[in-house]
């Protein structure tokens, strides 16, 4: 995710919010970090989890943290509330910055934001392109994220980085390897 | 003084005991000496097994008999300087560790974790070896493996980049006209 952001044109893919997952203490620093370096002017979206592009200008990076959905160990009956405030956080994070694209690499995280976001697009409240990108790692089956989003078909662009999988699987689009 | 060849053993942020037992045995000693290897580099991760046969209780570093050089340690904030250094790596397969070796042009074997369950580490590795770029290797056949690699015929592995996927978002988000994307679209 770092490196495709890296590749974008940050000043028109701009201001940059990042989602991360609260499980997930390394990637929002990383994040964070890389735009220190390419500084004021460098702004576009994406996460270990999942960033949006929003319209607003003059703004610099922003990072969001989801809370987890399930603590390990938590029963389920607590996690049902713990699921639905999560829902409704990611639901918030997406109203609040109304990014115009939505850029996921698959942790279970983007599945909330990516929910809202296809809600808020049917109801008309949004307008956003959803760009799943697969891990790399994917060789022969998509991970549980891409299977949802390709089922939902709630991506514009599901992307896989091997010419095999975007065979096997319709509405995936090989463009070429990350690494 | 021989030149220096490493090889380095990496488990990632993990553990993975089965491939620290497979590397520390004479057996192995004997074929890193057998093929020229002057230093052995084990980053050995969480797990509770630590090098016994290969260094002394409690070493972290040590110069054999055979006079082969290893060392140990757990984890470091990056490999980088060790993937550089080595002349082949040893992975537990993670994507990232497979990733920064192939593309800093190392010779690289692949052990995937038989303990993990939902193992797409062990298709990317059958993936990559099918392309020739890799060798793969269950930790029991890693001696074998290190014996038999001729590292002169592993293909180069041809680094990719992200320019395909940004030019298709520029297209999809209406940054550029379409048309200029290069993407390949099944059905």
């Amino acid at each position: 995710m770092l490196m495709m952001v890296g590749r974008l044109d940050k000043a028109h893919y701009a201001p940059r919010v990042w989602v991360a997952a609260a499980s997930d203490r390394m990637s929002g620093a990383k994040a964070l970090a890389l735009e220190a370096e390419w500084g004021p002017g460098g702004s576009g979206g994406g996460s270990g989890s999942g960033g949006g592009s929003s319209s607003s200008s003059s703004k610099g990076p922003v990072l969001e943290v989801i809370p987890r959905s399930r603590e390990v160990g938590q029963s389920y009956v607590t996690s049902v509330a713990t699921t639905l405030y999560s829902l409704a956080f990611a639901a918030w994070v997406v109203l609040k910055h109304r990014p115009q694209l939505l850029l996921v690499n698959g942790p279970g995280t983007c599945i909330p934001v990516c929910a809202s976001a296809f809600l808020f697009r049917a109801l008309c409240l949004l307008d956003c392109r959803t760009v799943y990108v697969e891990s790399i790692a994917r060789v022969q089956r998509l991970s549980l994220s891409g299977r949802i989003l390709r089922a939902a078909r709630a991506a514009d662009a599901l992307f896989v980085q091997w010419p095999e999988m975007a065979r096997r699987f319709g509405g995936t689009t090989y463009a070429g390897r990350l690494y | 003084m021989p030149a220096r060849k490493s090889v380095l053993v990496t488990v990632g942020t993990t553990k993975f005991e089965a491939l620290i037992r497979a590397v520390d045995s004479r057996a192995f000693e004997n074929a890193l000496v057998a093929k020229g290897y002057s230093h052995l580099v084990i980053q050995k991760g969480a797990g509770e097994y630590a090098p016994r046969v290969l260094l002394p209780d409690g070493a972290s570093a040590a110069t054999l008999d055979s006079g082969l050089k290893v060392e140990c340690f757990d984890f470091a904030p990056s490999l980088a300087a060790h993937v550089a250094d080595a002349a082949l790596v040893i992975s537990h397969a993670g994507s990232g560790s497979i990733f920064e070796s192939l593309t800093a042009g190392k010779a690289l074997i692949v052990v995937p974790n038989p303990l993990l369950m939902d193992n797409h580490q062990a298709e990317l590795g059958s993936h990559l070896r099918a392309m020739g770029v890799l060798e793969c290797a269950a930790p029991d056949e890693l001696t074998a493996a290190v014996l038999q690699l001729d590292t002169a015929k592993l293909k180069p592995y041809t680094r990719g980049d992200a320019s395909g996927i940004v030019a298709a978002i520029d297209t999809l988000t209406g940054r550029v006209a379409s048309g200029s994307g290069k993407a390949e679209r099944a059905r």
